[in-house]
């Protein structure tokens, strides 16, 4: 990796990071609504791994934390924050919302709100490049929280069964919402879990982006070679509370400070300047940069667009001109 | 035009649509190796190899999500549910994600995704063995739920839902996969929308949907027979999109209706329908609509409790003469 492609991964790291503080910013000022769910703190886990994938052709699916994961497989961050404003120019034309965004031309399949929902669905993926041929992988992320439901062993289950290409990312950030991961869980090493199932996997830090990305290489090679599941588990922290509803005032000042210590962002930008390859006058710039952007590009789209018509309100239920063979 | 069996007539569409589509696909437990609980893919294992006709655990929730999440991209899976019964654990996929992926995503995602279930009620299955579960299905927006009443309509609803873009729930019937009737012999589709008359009639509509259009056809002879009363018999067959001007035309010829449902009737199709007909053609109608329909109970296992939770033509004959008052 050269210096230019590390500076660009700084840079989209501050950018995500930006982003969301915006997004925060946004939610009190009552321009979204809903469930917000943020990343701070995350940052390196999609960056990272989709980085060593390929945005765009694999198939890629989440949670409800799910802009980074969209922004980093290609979607418009206009078209995100317009999602996120309600507006007919989102992503998906303001149906979905902050933890419904879907972008199929990127192949980034959807932000889903029931706790391990997406497992099966990217076995389902994997399972259709498998029909076609082709060596694309789908790509699943989810929090820890989300291994204590059936469809998490269901899907491992299925998914070794039939080697099925997913690579399985768990973000494991140590809190189910508010329950430490200690308290719900009695395997609290999330990569063990897969062992009866026979996928191969591992632990690594998920808040140093070089580790996240030499594991992820690993990680997608094993899928897109092998044709067969893996699972990357990613020790991580989420900076803010689960959602804007959220002070997270289940978790220790000392914890959250410590973990502030590791954040990704400083921990790449401090490894980039001990490289030389940025100095602190051109972080600065490029955060300027980025925080004008969001401002005077991106929330200034939201903000111009136009809302759904009323009339629409009942359209996107079935398909439109869909297949209809009895009226052939 | 031949004659075959309902689960003869289901394996046909599965056989023509994955010959004609490399990306249609079957799973379900027991439907490769074992040719299905009730034969109805039988022989497709030998035909189409395991990647196409797949025999899963029983773990019903995910493997309904990975055949909607094929279907995102493009396949068209066939899900077998082994009884309807158990599609309450895939509800959460059926649900929250094939029936709003389509909407939910601005129309960006399609989700061409069958899910076939045997409902209603067979011969002392027991309480978790007998569900009808239309009402739950016909809830839910985003969904297309059609009811084979015979053979033909097996086959044609089949072919139908595997070409269509939505996602569809076939409700088919314990009970009936042994019933035989005609079926064309060149390719047909049976439309996903809309009512079929069964029987024309002039002085009341017997609205039916599945097993209950035989319990209704049969009180239909009755009546005409013993009592002079000519009854029309309308297949709902698609219970949504429910096919409100078909229901409204009906009840505006003979001005009477009875709902006849093997469901129980809190909320359900009978509720629906009389709803549709308040809505649609209240003046119309010279009597208050009637609806035949089960007890408000979990199916009992004793054969005759059984067949007392559960309506039959002579529950029907007797509802139209007390609306007659004949």
């Amino acid at each position: 990796m050269d210096a230019s492609d590390q500076k660009r991964l700084l840079r989209e790291m501050l950018f995500a990071r930006r982003f969301e503080e915006r997004c925060a910013e946004a939610y009190h000022e009552r321009q979204i609504g809903g469930f917000l769910h943020l990343y701070p703190g995350e940052e390196a886990c999609a960056i990272g791994v989709l980085e060593m994938a390929r945005p765009g052709s694999d198939y890629v699916v989440t949670g409800y934390r799910d802009h980074i994961h969209a922004l980093k497989s290609g979607m418009d961050p206009k078209a995100l924050m317009a999602e996120l404003f309600g507006k007919e120019t989102g992503c998906s034309k303001g149906r979905g919302g902050s933890m419904h965004l879907f972008d199929p031309d990127v192949h980034f399949m959807g932000g889903y709100a029931l706790v391990g929902g997406p497992f099966p669905l990217a076995a389902g993926f994997a399972k259709a490049i498998q029909m076609r041929g082709g060596d694309e992988i789908a790509i699943c992320f989810l929090g820890d929280g989300a291994n204590n439901q059936g469809t998490f062993h269901e899907t491992m289950n299925m998914a070794s069964l039939w080697k099925l290409p997913v690579l399985f990312v768990c973000e494991n950030n140590l809190y189910g919402i508010g329950t430490a991961i200690e308290r719900a869980t009695v395997e609290i090493n999330q990569y063990k879990r897969v062992a009866p199932y026979k996928i191969a996997a591992a632990q690594c830090d998920g808040q140093d982006i070089d580790v996240v990305m030499q594991h992820a290489e690993a990680a997608v090679r094993h899928v897109r070679e092998k044709r067969e599941p893996y699972f990357l588990e990613l020790m991580t922290y989420r900076l803010r509370g689960h959602s804007m509803s959220d002070s997270g005032a289940y978790r220790r000042k000392e914890e959250v400070d410590e973990w502030a210590q590791r954040d990704p962002i400083g921990i790449y930008k401090a490894r980039l300047q001990g490289q030389g390859l940025i100095s602190d006058a051109e972080f600065q710039a490029m955060d300027k940069a980025i925080q004008q952007e969001i401002e005077e590009e991106i929330v200034r789209f939201a903000v111009e667009s136009p809302e759904p018509r009323l009339e629409d309100v009942a359209r996107y239920v079935y398909v439109e001109g869909g297949c209809a063979p009895w009226q052939k | 035009m031949a004659e075959m069996m309902y689960w003869q007539a289901i394996l046909r569409a599965h056989d023509e649509e994955m010959a004609r589509d490399p990306l249609v696909f079957a799973m379900g437990e027991d439907i490769g190796v074992a040719g299905g609980t009730y034969k109805a893919t039988s022989g497709l294992f030998a035909k189409y190899g395991d990647q196409r006709v797949i025999d899963t655990p029983i773990s019903e929730n995910s493997y309904t999500g990975i055949g909607v999440g094929a279907a995102m991209l493009g396949c068209r899976p066939i899900v077998e549910i082994m009884s309807v019964n158990f599609s309450w654990l895939a509800m959460d996929q059926l649900m929250n994600n094939a029936a709003k992926i389509h909407f939910m995503s601005g129309g960006r995602i399609r989700c061409p995704f069958v899910m076939r279930v045997p409902g209603g009620t067979a011969h002392q299955l027991g309480a978790q063995h007998s569900a009808r579960m239309e009402k739950v299905f016909m809830g839910i927006s985003g969904l297309r739920v059609v009811t084979p009443a015979t053979p033909r309509d097996a086959c044609g609803l089949l072919k139908s839902a595997v070409r269509c873009d939505d996602p569809v729930v076939i409700i088919e019937h314990e009970s009936m996969y042994n019933l035989k009737g005609e079926v064309p012999d060149a390719e047909f589709f049976t439309p996903l929308e809309g009512v079929e008359i069964r029987r024309p009639g002039k002085d009341v509509t017997l609205f039916a949907y599945n097993i209950s259009v035989h319990w209704a056809l049969e009180a239909a002879e009755r009546l005409a027979k013993d009592f002079g009363i000519d009854a029309e018999v309308v297949d709902l067959r698609a219970l949504k999109p429910m096919d409100r001007a078909g229901i409204a035309a009906s009840a505006r010829k003979t001005h009477r209706a009875v709902v006849v449902e093997e469901d129980e009737a809190p909320v359900g199709v009978g509720s629906e329908v009389i709803a549709i007909l308040n809505e649609e053609c209240f003046f119309d109608l010279d009597a208050a609509p009637l609806r035949v329909h089960a007890l408000d109970i979990p199916i009992p296992y004793n054969r005759r409790l059984e067949k007392a939770a559960i309506p039959n033509a002579a529950q029907v004959v007797d509802a139209v003469r007390k609306l007659l008052g004949k």
